[in-house]
């Protein structure tokens, strides 16, 4: 109870400590760093060398090593960076500078680094400080500093913060580091969702249920999440509030699929087969019918919302085979927006509004693609040869996408850049990993 | 003449003479037990008769009883039979279809009679579709491929109350294989009695 709240205190005291160092007038001139809408985009080289330990004892070492390998490893899951490597440098370790007035830049910009971060750790009973900062070589110039202090366990928390000051500061948005993906795994025998961290850390199961757990889906304030389950013999919804536990579900008879929450909102829209066929209804967050959105005699499944929440893209097969349509939501116009291939699902529309991912079927391969909203040019397909890719999701800044895939045998989640760059495996459970779902921002989960 | 008229008297003399011998030696040997004996042996023989008839008529028991219960049982395999029919004939659909072939409906009409001779009866049908296209769509292409069955079993007098649908989508596949083999038979609807 007490070591509660002292630790209660403490990160109290780690926010309340989080302040802006020294900051000069011309780094105003924010975000034109890296623009993220350019898909050729080029890596940042920057330099991220191992933070100076303040005592200079073991166990601060040890901590300044580990603090500085996590800020270059979350910064390089970005994609927006290229690491220099450590052997590379020209300044001793040893000796290493960290504030601009003692900084030789010219040691940095010889081997390339554009911008560099240096930090230093102080360690004393359990609670640790860090400075942290940010600069730009060849102006010579602090882009940002922040002080940090917290108990050790914190440590991880408190370089991601600074990740997402770095990336504010570099691209106007604060980037994934808070935020967490759900995904179904089949590590417990049955399917059951899984949280872990954006970079695919600290795994825990969140549902324990003994048939089949299915579409994981985050309401935008992250506080809920909802999906399918077969917990009483057929796919019934459940919302569930992932702290209290508490919820509703809605089990009307045939389906109960595919939510997907209104941003913004407590409300979510998600496809039920009650009246005999599928259609997509909007519900209350506690499982109430609002209105019923599409009607048609064809499949309705799969509901996005743009982040605006004025329009909703599903999939339907009123043409004859599954397509990705977009509803205006007051009007309750449908427009097609994917004519490329007999098979596009999964769509997911970007938090930044312009794109939307999905899957498309060809040549006998399911594989990830984006298209504009306005389907004025042909789809971008970023996955190729490459098993089946499945069920796109965005991260919360719209820069990355997780994706289920085949490539190396059992399913498992991957991630990319939004321009199909950087594939790589996000985290490895045994048995399979499907349906991942990036959470918005998590601000205090 | 008078010589046969001789003979016919000495015979007449001859074999009652012979008679009381014979009965007068026996009566002078056993001359009580004789009776009971006879009794006895009467006795026996009509309780040997009794018993084969008995005998016979517990076969004939036996036997109407073996071939009732042999009827029995090949109406009850009967019926067993057309119950595991029932339960163990899928349909099969096509990659993304959830219409009826004409084979399927056939096939839907044989278990809609079956459904009407046994009235008591409810039924799950499970759609399933092949591991192919993706699990959300394949969710709702499922409940597709069993409503259209349901829907057909309505048609031909199924009460809607004794139809009950599940969609498994791609979750459940008959066959784990990953060829065109094993998708043919995972895209179909399974029919469980409740």
């Amino acid at each position: 109870m007490l070591n509660k709240s002292v630790i209660k205190i403490i990160f109290i005291c780690l926010i309340a400590t989080v302040f802006f160092l020294i900051e000069s007038a011309e780094c105003r001139t924010e975000y034109d760093y890296i623009d993220i809408n350019n898909p050729f985009i080029r890596k940042i080289p920057i330099a991220v060398p191992v933070f100076k330990s303040i005592s200079g004892s073991g166990g601060e070492k040890f901590l300044s090593q580990e603090a500085s390998n996590l800020l270059s490893k979350s910064l390089e899951f970005t994609g927006y960076f290229k690491i220099i490597d450590r052997d590379a440098y020209l300044v001793d370790p040893e000796k290493l500078d960290i504030i601009v007035s003692n900084i030789n830049f010219k040691n940095w910009t010889g081997i390339g680094a554009e911008l560099l971060i240096t930090g230093s750790l102080f360690l004393k009973d359990n609670i640790i400080e860090m400075e942290l900062r940010l600069y730009d070589t060849f102006k010579g110039l602090l882009i940002v500093g922040k002080r940090y202090k917290g108990v050790v366990n914190n440590q991880r928390k408190m370089i991601h913060r600074f990740c997402g000051e770095v990336i504010y500061k570099l691209t106007g948005n604060r980037g994934i580091f808070d935020s967490k993906i759900a995904f179904v795994s089949t590590s417990s025998r049955n399917k059951n969702i899984y949280l872990c961290e954006f970079d695919g850390r600290n795994p825990e199961q969140l549902t324990y249920n003994k048939s089949i757990v299915l579409s994981p889906a985050w309401s935008s304030d992250a506080k809920w999440i909802a999906y399918t389950s077969y917990a009483k013999g057929k796919p019934d919804l459940y919302i569930k509030h992932l702290k209290d536990k508490h919820g509703a579900i809605v089990a009307k008879k045939g389906i109960n699929i595919t939510p997907a929450w209104v941003p913004g909102k407590f409300s979510l829209a998600a496809t039920l087969s009650f009246s005999g066929n599928s259609e997509i209804y909007l519900l209350t967050g506690t499982g109430k019918i609002i209105k019923k959105l599409t009607n048609n005699w064809g499949i309705d499944v799969s509901p996005t919302f743009s982040p605006d929440g004025d329009k909703m893209a599903f999939v339907s097969n009123r043409s004859g085979s599954p397509q990705i349509y977009i509803m205006d939501l007051d009007s309750g116009q449908v427009k097609r927006l994917t004519f490329q291939g007999r098979y596009n699902t999964c769509p997911n529309w970007s938090p930044r509004g312009d794109k939307i991912a999905y899957s498309g079927m060809g040549n006998g391969q399911i594989n990830i693609y984006t298209i504009d909203v306005d389907g004025e040019s042909p789809a971008l397909q970023l996955t190729h040869d490459a098993g089946n890719n499945e069920s796109p999701t965005w991260s919360p800044d719209g820069s990355l996408i997780a994706f289920s895939s085949t490539r190396e045998g059992p399913c498992r989640i991957y991630v990319m850049t939004a321009y199909g760059t950087d594939q790589r495996c996000l985290l490895a459970l045994p048995g399979e990993q499907t349906d991942p779902e990036w959470s918005p921002r998590v601000i205090d989960n | 003449m008078k010589k046969k008229l001789w003979i016919w008297l000495s015979l007449l003399l001859v074999i009652p003479g012979f008679l009381i011998v014979t009965s007068c030696a026996k009566k002078a040997v056993k001359p009580d037990i004789t009776q009971e004996d006879e009794a006895a042996k009467l006795a026996a023989e009509k309780a040997k008769q009794e018993e084969i008839a008995r005998q016979r008529a517990l076969d004939e028991k036996r036997r109407q009883l073996d071939e009732k219960r042999l009827k029995e049982e090949a109406a009850m395999r009967k019926i067993i039979a057309a119950r595991n029919l029932f339960m163990n004939e899928d349909i099969y659909f096509d990659f993304d279809r959830s219409d009826l072939k004409p084979e399927t409906q056939k096939i839907l009409k044989g278990k809609a009679k079956w459904l009407r001779n046994n009235f008591g009866e409810s039924v799950i049908i499970e759609g399933h579709c092949d591991e192919r296209g993706t699990n959300e769509y394949n969710l709702a292409l499922g409940d597709r491929r069993a409503q259209s069955a349901k829907n057909f079993l309505i048609d031909l007098g199924i009460a809607e109350s004794r139809l009950t649908t599940i969609s498994y989508g791609e979750e459940r596949p008959a066959d784990p294989r990953h060829n065109e083999d094993a998708w043919s038979k995972n895209r179909r609807d399974h029919f469980v009695l409740e």
